[in-house]
């Protein structure tokens, strides 16, 4: 054991440090679930893939570095450090990109992943169907396989950012009779395709962070499957892998949030100390977060060594949306009369963007399988209590 | 950056959960709660056999020379069977101790205290009363600021009933006359130095404790059946134990943390043993909790075994430091201008 970083990591944290000063933007962004945010984050994506900066565990054949998994938690360490824009097509990049080098031909990765990595094609993830949400085998939408040509009719929702998404991956059943997880197949579809209806949904902002698609007779050619006819439930599970969790949901960006938690503690500690609660909730999330970081590392260390992830990668959805939504609920605690407000309120100078968070730490215990899911898969497949 | 274990250190976990295992049954813990001192001389031997009396002691004194990171597995070991010999204080806390005392009291003591002829206790006024000092060869007594070397004779004991039957702890009278062997500014890095060290291996038996209760209701609600089924099937029970289980998962690597800290005498352990402790006393306080409520009224009952781990991790929680205690420290740390925090900062 020894937890320190090597130069040649320090010389890594030193050089994206840099360049995310020279080159981060100076104001925010637009959030991406308006047309001009969105236009704004695409355009950051080919900056940040220009500097070669994009997907850095990516191999450099692609415009990575080839980063292992400690260099990727110091790349997002001094990405979030440095406030640097949210990642528009994280659906594509830390999700797809993985699953495509993993199950893709030559030809689909050399078509998808360079488009990708450059924000031209910003992808969507269409896996829930108003009837397929946690039960997410019980997938109705239809793709029917004529000649080359997969015919696809059917509707997906909560499908995040697909408003000015260009493609969506999705699972599809390609086997009429068969049932739950078996005959699904993963394909990837254009967006602009004829037949495909995008429905905004507007979240609890207000703004169409998510849609719903609905697919008239869509069709696609047979080259955009990925992996075999009937085998996309096993390429979807490979998405939703301990690695890809940790490209998704990297430690710094709670310890950024706890770290900010503690300034706003402090910038309003007359009247937050007159709640024990409050001060209590802000060491917690402190440890949280830390805690967080520590257990991530230490498992990056593990896997690196050639260890194997165990079921207790299962733990990790429920720990970071918990503590995303308690240090939210902590700094509206915090903010008093002014937490309701929004940011552009005349009356809300300094709220900052607590509120988006608040809003979006409501998400997290929700999305990516929910935590009751997340439980029930702890306690059969970790704990091995019956089903 | 590299945090895991050696595969001789994960080798050695393996051979000391297999050895406590098998002997350190329920059947024989009961079996001490009615002896006069609790303790069990020939299992000490069987500890020193195995080289853990001797772990931490210096090659040069008859030991094995390892330090915090080597034992803090073990530890968590001695917690899943709720050891009662005093393993963790005389191996963790009382040798590094004697080692920074130095002089003729460490010559002379540490290769009895590696062959395990003596057991070495430390006992720190902030603990209220001292762990295992009825049997203690030499008791390391802080007190007053000063730290004492004491051997029988040199200090009367009064037990204090704990709630956990496997615990002895004691009033110590010390006899007048008796000469400190640190003062001042020395005494009191000795004794912060010392409270990390208990904490740290408070909070590795608290992940060992938290896994056997976890164990244990694994197999009660596999075994319970109401409605025509296990219990365990049903979510409400299976939620319980998953929500143990995400806090165990997550105080594990704070404690690894803090072992190295400690074995690096690192400017930071005392935050890393704060952050061990309060993560894997928590823990262990809901394995406890959630454990009892799916044993339903088994739990509550003194024949079934859950209460020896469940009254061992209340105990644990509130000594070497007790939850406010250790939370203050945190919040020195977190609350001070120019304080290290946020992403990156974890390991500066």
């Amino acid at each position: 054991m020894q937890l320190a970083f090597t130069e040649q990591q320090q010389a890594f944290r030193q050089e994206i440090r840099e360049w995310l000063a020279a080159n981060a933007p100076a104001e925010p962004l637009k959030t991406f679930d308006t047309e001009e945010g969105f236009q704004q984050h695409r355009e950051w994506e080919a900056v940040l893939n220009h500097g070669r900066w994009g997907m850095v565990t990516w191999p450099e054949a692609l415009g990575g570095r080839g980063c292992d998994l400690i260099e990727w938690l110091i790349f997002e360490e001094e990405y979030y450090r440095a406030r640097a824009p949210l990642r528009v097509n994280q659906n594509g990049i830390f999700l797809l990109g993985p699953t495509l080098m993993e199950y893709g031909t030559e030809e689909q990765k050399a078509r998808f992943l360079p488009a990708m990595a450059e924000g031209r094609d910003v992808w969507a993830q269409g896996w829930s169907e108003p009837g397929a949400g946690s039960d997410m085998a019980a997938i109705r939408s239809t793709a029917h396989l004529q000649g080359d040509k997969y015919i696809i009719n059917g509707q997906k929702t909560w499908s995040t950012r697909a408003v000015w998404a260009d493609w969506l991956f999705g699972m599809f059943r390609t086997d009429p009779g068969s049932e739950r997880h078996r005959g699904l197949t993963f394909i990837l579809v254009p967006l602009n395709t004829p037949g495909i209806t995008v429905r905004p949904i507007p979240q609890l902002d207000g703004l169409p962070g998510f849609a719903e698609i609905f697919f008239d007779n869509v069709e696609v050619d047979v080259s955009n499957r990925l992996g075999d006819d009937g085998a996309g439930w096993a390429v979807a599970m490979a998405t939703a892998g301990f690695e890809r969790g940790l490209m998704l949901r990297s430690p710094a960006r709670f310890q950024e949030t706890a770290r900010r938690l503690v300034e706003l503690y402090r910038e309003n500690e007359a009247t937050a100390s007159q709640d024990p609660h409050i001060r209590e909730a802000v060491i917690r999330a402190y440890l949280d977060a830390e805690s967080y970081c520590l257990s991530t590392y230490q498992t990056a260390c593990r896997l690196s060594q050639g260890g194997k992830i165990g079921a207790e990668s299962s733990t990790n959805k429920i720990f970071w949306s918990e503590l995303d939504q308690n240090m939210h609920a902590t700094a509206m605690s915090i903010l008093g009369a002014r937490a309701e407000l929004l940011p552009h309120a005349p009356a809300a100078k300094g709220v900052g963007s607590w509120l988006d968070g608040w809003l979006f730490s409501q998400s997290g215990p929700i999305y990516a399988g929910t935590n009751e899911i997340q439980r029930n898969i702890i306690a059969e497949r970790m704990l091995g209590m019956p089903r | 950056m590299d945090f895991t274990f050696s595969e001789d250190q994960l080798l050695f976990q393996d051979s000391v959960r297999g050895f406590l295992v098998n002997e350190i049954t329920p059947e024989r813990l009961r079996a001490g709660w009615d002896t006069d001192t609790g303790r069990d001389p020939a299992l000490w031997q069987q500890l020193a056999e195995m080289g853990l009396t001797g772990l931490t002691v210096p090659e040069e004194h008859g030991g094995l020379g390892m330090d915090a990171v080597d034992f803090v597995l073990l530890a968590q070991e001695c917690g899943y069977v709720a050891l009662p010999e005093p393993l963790v204080n005389h191996a963790l806390v009382a040798v590094p101790l004697l080692q920074d005392l130095g002089g003729e009291l460490a010559a002379h003591w540490l290769p009895l205290a590696a062959s395990g002829e003596a057991r070495v206790i430390v006992a720190l006024e902030q603990n209220l009363l001292a762990e295992d000092a009825h049997v203690a060869d030499l008791l390391l007594l802080e007190r007053g600021g000063e730290w004492f070397a004491l051997t029988q004779g040199q200090f009367s004991c009064e037990h204090s009933e704990s709630v956990d039957p496997g615990r002895r702890l004691f009033t110590v009278t010390v006899q007048a006359g008796a000469t400190p062997v640190a003062t001042g500014a020395a005494a009191a890095a000795l004794r912060a130095a010392s409270l990390n060290r208990g904490a740290l291996g408070c909070a590795a038996q608290a992940l060992g404790l938290a896994q056997r209760m976890i164990d244990l209701s694994v197999q009660y609600t596999a075994e319970r059946k109401q409605f025509g089924k296990p219990i365990g099937s049903f979510q409400a029970v299976k939620h319980h134990m998953a929500n143990v289980a995400v806090r165990l998962e997550y105080a594990k690597a704070p404690v690894h943390r803090a072992a190295f800290e400690v074995a690096e005498n690192a400017a930071g352990a005392s935050l890393a043993v704060a952050q061990a402790k309060l993560m894997a006393c928590e823990a262990a306080n809901l394995a406890a909790k959630n454990s009892i409520q799916v044993h339903g009224a088994m739990g509550y009952t003194w024949e079934v075994d859950l209460h020896i781990f469940m009254k061992k991790a209340w105990a644990l929680a509130n000594t070497w430091g007790d939850a406010g205690w250790h939370k203050q420290q945190v919040a020195t740390a977190i609350f001070a201008d120019g304080a290290a925090l946020g992403a990156g900062a974890t390991f500066q």
